[in-house]
């Protein structure tokens, strides 16, 4: 039997000389697409404009005294279009044509006419008075957007801004893949340490080197121009330098197998837990307080990582059991808890919010788990609220406070030794960590086990699972479970750190923040939802909780609704995904590689003739 | 044929009586006796919509019957859950190849195992001797039913998802899964369809070594009648639900009501 080839593998391609990449012609084609890239970007912007975002972040600068979050937030689309207008799409067989001035140009021009739209809406706010329909439209947005100067000078400044960012992001396509790095390197970085500047300060001021930041830091916020130059300059000549080693490294360890795979990870697990551990002695409240409130998060999303990662059952009530976990911390540690009040000590406390939470996961879940896709996540959505209202009732306001919650709620206990409460963000953040290093070690033991292939299971194929044995009521029930208990840690905690709680601490929002972090982050992967959660908890803030970018409260939401979706249609994996979520959504490539594989590995005397891969 | 005769004195593995599955206003499985007895392979042949895949279904608890009873080793079935069926002892494969498929090849045998294991979360998370013997036992045992096939699921081949194998191989994959159930019968539905003559061949030994060296009894759904004639015991022929004739492959393939059955379609409008 002779090889067969592989669906679109174009030797001819392949054995024919490379011809020099011609210049691109420009066709009509592209005009259309400049065009309709311009015209979504100067839509993009005049609603950016328009939510306000550019007026409220204005305060928060940057790089003083040249960029404020809020010009930022503008600077963005005309770049992204810029240069998305030079995408090529790959085609097998078709040449690739190299990048040139054109791409430069059309980066220019489109980026122009997106920033186009700022300065219509320059000349619409000088000209007419929309307030009533559209509540943001103000004189401020209008001496914003003309940097205090006439209409007619917004209105060019604006188009040159456009043409010179959206040239810089066409340019991006001329930059060789090692210049790129360097350039992106630069950006994060510069921006890094701008955004993580209350970050910086604290950890400085706790290790002494306020020169440093003094130095770094305009006094009213934002970076000094000249040390952003510095910055630029250090982060480029690192990348330049470091990054190909960097890779390397990780390259290294990636092909590592075995005990020697395990013990270089045990080092790099160690590694962060030591940084964890060491790094808030040095940070201020400031700090520790962020690192305890992602903490919180990474505990909750580790949790419905369990029941939407790996079992497949999507839970949007998840907030049920955090809410479960508080109220029942806090009416056995409160005193002023309204009618029963034990006053146990927060450790004891713990056993029954575990016991407790489990039997109303189970409550909960024997009715809902029996349904499957959007039934039960509509039925799940329901739930989250009833707990809730339950809470807020008349009915049980003899026991829960209704409205009013539970207040004076004392610190975690631990063995007498030291009381934990939010005065002390830092003993709130070890006490967050350790329960995710449990959460953590169970997810992990778990995947690995027999209950956790049921689990890989039946999200793969609910029916399937059930014909090879496996009791598929039993084993959804046992993840929602655990992971309603890995929420309610996460709510013993917070009820202890915040001191009180209320119903509507309890959201439906807070559900769906969880769910955001856990797509946002790699379903299914640890690693992933921690990132996920210091991404979007620590750097735009929680649904109560600030973030580093406080001033971004406001706008939270629809940045999450933006992230989500460029994360599904760039990176649906998430953030940093889990291997098996990767493979699935890179079916058709790992198939035609393991594909060619067996070709090279079997002989076809096996009998196997290679059937191209159905489906 | 010693099998049939010799078995016609014990009780049978399987036994259906008067089996029927309705619909709506279709009977696909009409008033249906059937035996299987230990260590016999029975083909199930008719035409399509005869109610083979029907009578899977319905034995493996994923369809409700309408009237008639089920018993496997002398136990009624009805009212059991199709995971309660498979502990039992009866297995089947897809004939729409239903692997898991972002699972990997081993994975796939291993999870299959489960309700031969008993390990759970508490073993899992204290690591404890019994739970790491366990693990063991079900990849030894996962790699042990892998090597029945040749080395074709082997090696480098554990660790790939399923979706990355060959046709024929998620087809070898999908019985591997089945005997990873420890069963005392398995169904196999359409086990070559779409492989080519060699590999059919190929596997149509494997069904004889399944019953001869691992014991199970096998029912398999069949359309290739050289198939049929190289592994059946017994061959029941199935039209419209209702069994139209059993017997060995020569009594069969010469019976006038199965050429009928399979010819007749067209000879009645003509
Ligand atoms: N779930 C179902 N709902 C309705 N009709 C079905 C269902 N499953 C099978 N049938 C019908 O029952 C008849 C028998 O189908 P099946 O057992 O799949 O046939 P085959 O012998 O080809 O395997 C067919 O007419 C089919 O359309
Ligand atoms: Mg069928």
């Amino acid at each position: 039997m002779t090889a067969v080839m592989p669906p679109g593998t174009a030797t001819a391609a392949a054995a024919a000389p490379v011809p020099p990449a011609p210049t691109r012609p420009v066709l009509a084609r592209d005009w259309r697409r400049l065009a309709r890239m311009a015209a979504v970007g100067a839509v993009a912007q005049i609603f950016i404009a328009l939510s306000n975002m550019p007026v409220r972040l204005d305060e928060r600068v940057v790089v003083k005294p040249v960029l404020s979050l809020g010009y930022l937030t503008l600077l963005i689309v005309p770049f992204a279009a810029g240069h998305r207008v030079g995408h090529q799409i790959k085609r097998e067989g078709t040449p690739v044509h190299a990048a040139g001035a054109h791409e430069v140009a059309g980066g220019a021009a489109c980026g122009a006419l997106a920033a186009g739209g700022l300065s219509l809406l320059a000349v619409l706010l000088a000209n007419f008075d929309l307030r009533e329909p559209l509540v943001n439209w103000s004189p401020m947005l209008a001496e914003l957007l003309a940097f205090g100067n006439s209409t007619s000078f917004a209105v060019v400044i604006w188009l040159l801004i456009g043409a010179a960012v959206g040239a810089s992001g066409g340019l991006m396509r001329l930059l060789g893949p090692r210049t790129r790095r360097a350039a992106v390197t630069i950006a994060i970085t510069v921006a890094g340490v701008a955004v993580m500047e209350p970050l910086v300060v604290d950890l400085a001021e706790g290790m002494g080197l306020e020169a440093l930041t003094d130095r770094l830091y305009a006094r009213r916020g934002g970076l000094e121009w000249v040390s952003a130059l510095v910055l630029a300059a250090v982060a480029g000549i690192l990348a330049v330098l470091g990054r190909g080693r960097l890779r390397e490294a990780r390259n290294r360890i990636a092909v590592q197998e075995g005990a020697k795979r395990t013990r270089t990870n045990f080092g790099l697990i160690l590694l962060t837990g030591a940084a964890l551990v060491i790094l808030p002695l040095f940070a201020g409240k400031l700090t520790n307080e962020l690192l305890a409130n992602v903490g919180l998060f990474v505990l909750l999303a580790l949790g419905l990582n369990i029941v939407v990662g790996l079992a497949g059952i999507l839970d949007l009530g998840y907030v049920a059991f955090f809410a479960v976990g508080s109220y029942t911390a806090a009416v056995l540690t409160a005193a002023t808890s309204p009618r029963i009040h034990p006053e146990m000590p927060w450790l004891v406390a713990l056993i029954f919010v575990v016991v407790i939470t489990g039997l109303v996961g189970l409550f909960i879940g024997a009715p809902v788990i029996r349904m499957r896709g959007d039934y039960l996540a509509i039925v799940t959505l329901g739930f989250g609220e009833i707990i809730r209202l339950l809470f807020l009732s008349d009915w049980l306001s003899g026991t829960f406070g209704g409205s009013q919650g539970i207040t004076k709620i004392p610190g975690a206990g631990i063995f007498g030794l030291t009381s934990v409460a939010g005065t002390d963000p830092r003993r709130v953040f070890y006490l967050v960590l350790a329960f995710c290093a449990i959460a953590i070690y169970v997810s992990w033991r778990l995947e690995r086990s027999r209950l956790g292939r049921a689990w890989m299971a039946v999200r793969e194929d609910e029916t399937v699972a059930e014909a090879m044995g496996i009791n598929t009521v039993n084993v959804k029930l046992l993840a929602f479970v655990v992971g309603a208990i890995l929420g309610s840690f996460s709510g013993a905690i917070f009820s202890a750190k915040v001191g009180s709680v209320f119903p509507n601490s309890f959201l439906i929002l807070v559900s769906i923040v969880i769910l955001v972090v856990v797509i946002f982050g790699g379903m299914g992967s640890i690693v992933g939802v921690i990132a996920g959660s210091a991404v979007l908890i620590g750097v735009l803030g929680g649904p109560k909780q600030p973030g580093l970018l406080a001033e971004f409260s406001e706008f939270k939401l629809l940045i999450y609704g933006a992230l989500l979706i460029w994360m599904m249609l760039a990176r649906p994996e998430g953030l940093i995904p889990s291997v098996r979520r990767s493979r699935e959504l890179h079916q058709e490539e790992m198939a035609q590689d393991a594909w060619l594989k067996g070709q090279v590995e079997d002989d076809t005397a096996n009998g196997d003739t290679a059937t191209a891969p159905a489906t | 044929m010693t099998a049939t005769t010799a078995s016609a004195v014990t009780r049978p593995l399987l036994e259906t009586r008067k089996l029927s599955v309705d619909f709506g206003g279709l009977h696909a499985l009409d008033q249906l006796d059937l035996e299987v007895h230990e260590g016999e392979i029975v083909s199930v042949i008719g035409p399509n919509g005869a109610g083979k895949t029907t009578l899977f279904n319905a034995i493996t608890a994923t369809v409700a019957l309408s009237d008639g009873d089920i018993c496997f080793e002398g136990a009624s079935l009805l009212g059991l859950d199709p995971n309660r069926v498979t502990a039992r002892g009866i297995a089947r494969t897809f004939q729409n190849v239903r692997l898991f498929a972002n699972m990997t090849v081993l994975e796939n045998v291993m999870v299959s195992q489960h309700c031969r294991t008993r390990q759970h979360a508490f073993g899992a998370l204290f690591y404890t001797p019994s739970f790491r013997r366990e693990e063991a036992e079900i990849r030894e045992r996962a790699e042990k039913i892998l090597s029945f096939f040749g080395s074709r699921l082997m090696g480098y081949r554990f660790d790939q998802p399923a979706f990355t194998l060959s046709y024929a191989n998620r087809r070898r994959l999908e019985i591997a899964r089945a005997m990873a159930t420890q069963p005392k019968l398995i169904l196999l539905d359409e086990p070559v369809a779409g492989m080519n003559p060699v590999e059919s061949a190929e596997l149509t030994g494997l069904i004889g070594r399944l019953r001869d060296e691992w014991g199970f009894a096998i029912v398999v759904i069949e359309h290739h009648m050289d198939v049929v004639r190289e592994v059946s015991d017994r061959v029941v022929v199935l039209d419209h639900g209702t069994k139209i004739a059993e017997g060995d492959y020569e009594e069969v393939s010469n019976d006038p009501t199965v050429i009928e059955a399979y010819l007749g379609h067209g000879t009645e409008t003509t």
